[in-house]
Parts: structure tokens; C-alpha cells; sequence
């Protein structure tokens, strides 16, 4: 039940990206050059996207737990460090270069192309390289972030 | 390109919505970086919710090729080595900057975290640099 509604979440969240445009890199392209023919409309994906999240994240936290896990798992950290910022800037150059970034990039799987396959592949090698090789990672799953809070 | 406001923000609340659903069910954070790079890490880090949700996620693009393939409807102009480039900096940068679009666009941002709203004007900014450079410097297509 646990896993299916986790299921669910990812194919609500695939639909959002495909209804949104986030799943056309050119869309994405034209957002990001601003000097271009710019199309601002992807703004309002990440506002309408945050919003949502900002109005409901608050009444879920106010329950003791998650209906199917022992706690709820959120970053905590709150300093500016050099890798959040590098990382950042080296994400953004990707994602401005072809117009991919991870979700979108996987839903895209379905059609076949050899692009998609070629994007998923290096990005599913840069992120294992990189977890090999900062060993900052080890002992902290999602990104150093510095998780647990409120269990 | 034509401009329509209700796609974006009905895409927009679809998105906060699966992402409010994940948090309410595993308690956890939608960040798709995060995620995938706990997965592929390989080592005991539940791996079985995270194989859900990406799956739920390739299920999610084959319900879109089904229902609105136009959503799904793009060429990529961009060179194999240019794609690739862009993976792997995408793959390095999502993982050392503890988020991408989701994790700190969505859910960092809707949590008012400062960390999120820093990384998202760095990326948005690297982004806009990237695309435009690729327009102005090389003619559109590398």
C-alpha cells in the first residue's frame, strides 16, 4: 500500500511536468534565453508548483508521522556552503545546455530517443562519480543535506 | 511559442500536489537528484521507496505519451557529446548542490528554505548564461 501510493505520487508527479511543458527541452530552452524569443510561461510552473507546496506542507507536518513511515525525513541545514552554490552553477549550465533536468529527463525515457538515453546515462554516471568520490556523501543520502528532523 | 498561463500553473499544481502526496504518505522530500542519486549510490538507503517513485515517474511519461503525446513531443537538436555534457554536469552538479528543479524549485522553495532559494537563483541564473552563450556565441545548436 506504502509502496503503491509512493508509485502514485511519481506518476501524478510525471503528469505535472508533461501538462506543465517542463518535458519539452526546447520549451525549457526558450525559458531560459531570455534573449531569444522568450517564453516566460515556465515561471508559473515553479510558482504554482511551490505555492501548492508552501499552502499543504504545513498542515501534513502538524501530523505526529508520514501515514506509512516512521518519520518525516526534511533537510535541515541552513548554511550557504561552497558546494551548494558550485553545484548549483554547474547544474544550471547543464540544464540550460539542452534543456533536461532529472525528472523531466526520465519521463522522457518513454520515447525511445537515443538523446534521452545519452542524457540519462551520463547524468545517472556524474551523480554515482561524484557520491564515489565525495566522500561527504557516505553517511548522508540526500545530497548533505542533513536530514531528520521531527520524528 | 504561444503563451498559456494554465498549463504552466495547472502543471505547477499537479506538481505540488505529487509532492505533497509523497511527503504525506513516506515523509519524504520530492527531490528527484536526491532520489535517483540514493538509488544508484547503491548502498543500503531504502532503496525500494526510491525504485517506486522513479518508477512511478517512467509509468507517469507512458501515461502522457498515451493520453497527450504533444507533451512529449520535442527534438533535441543539440550533438551526443553536448548531451552528454549536459548529463554529466547536470548528474555532478544536481548531487554536489543537494538538489535540482524539484528538490530545492518545489519542494526547498515551498519550504521557505534559504539554502533552496540560493540554489535556485544560482541555477536559474547559470541556466539563463547557459542558453543564452548557446544562442548569441554558437547560433542556437551545439
Amino acid at each position: 500500500m506504502s509502496l503503491l501510493m509512493i508509485f502514485l505520487s511519481g506518476v501524478l508527479f510525471a503528469l505535472g511536468l508533461g501538462i506543465s511543458g517542463m518535458t519539452q527541452p526546447e520549451k525549457v530552452v526558450s525559458f531560459l534565453n531570455v534573449v531569444g524569443e522568450w517564453d516566460s510561461s515556465l515561471i508559473f510552473v515553479m510558482l504554482g508548483a511551490s505555492m501548492t507546496y508552501l499552502t499543504g506542507y504545513v498542515f501534513i507536518l502538524k501530523r505526529s508521522k508520514p501515514a506509512f513511515a516512521q518519520s518525516f525525513i526534511l533537510p535541515t541545514r541552513r548554511d550557504i556552503d561552497p558546494p551548494l552554490i558550485y553545484g548549483s552553477l554547474l547544474f544550471g549550465l547543464g540544464w540550460g545546455l539542452v534543456g533536461f533536468c532529472p525528472g523531466p529527463a526520465l519521463v522522457a525515457l518513454v520515447t525511445g530517443y537515443d538523446s534521452v538515453l545519452i542524457f540519462l546515462l551520463a547524468m545517472g554516471f556524474g551523480m554515482y562519480a561524484f557520491e564515489v568520490i565525495d566522500s561527504r556523501f557516505k553517511g548522508d543520502p540526500d545530497g548533505g543535506a542533513g536530514l531528520i528532523i521531527k520524528s | 511559442m504561444e503563451f498559456t498561463l494554465i498549463k504552466p500553473l495547472f502543471g505547477g499544481f499537479l506538481l505540488g500536489l505529487a509532492a505533497l502526496s509523497l511527503l504525506f504518505f513516506n515523509g519524504r522530500v520530492a527531490g528527484v537528484s536526491g532520489i535517483l542519486g540514493g538509488f544508484l549510490s547503491f548502498k543500503k538507503r531504502d532503496t525500494l521507496w526510491r525504485f517506486a517513485f522513479l518508477a512511478g515517474l517512467v509509468a507517469g511519461g507512458v501515461l502522457l505519451l498515451a493520453t497527450v503525446p504533444e507533451t512529449l513531443n520535442f527534438t533535441l537538436t543539440s550533438s551526443p557529446p553536448a548531451v552528454m555534457l549536459a548529463g554529466l554536469l547536470v548528474g555532478i552538479g544536481s548531487r554536489m548542490g543537494s538538489g535540482c528543479t524539484s528538490g530545492h524549485g518545489i519542494c526547498g522553495i515551498g519550504r521557505l528554505s534559504k539554502r533552496s532559494m540560493v540554489a535556485a537563483a544560482i541555477f536559474l541564473s547559470s541556466g539563463i548564461a547557459s542558453a543564452v552563450t548557446i544562442d548569441l556565441v554558437f547560433g542556437g545548436v551545439i
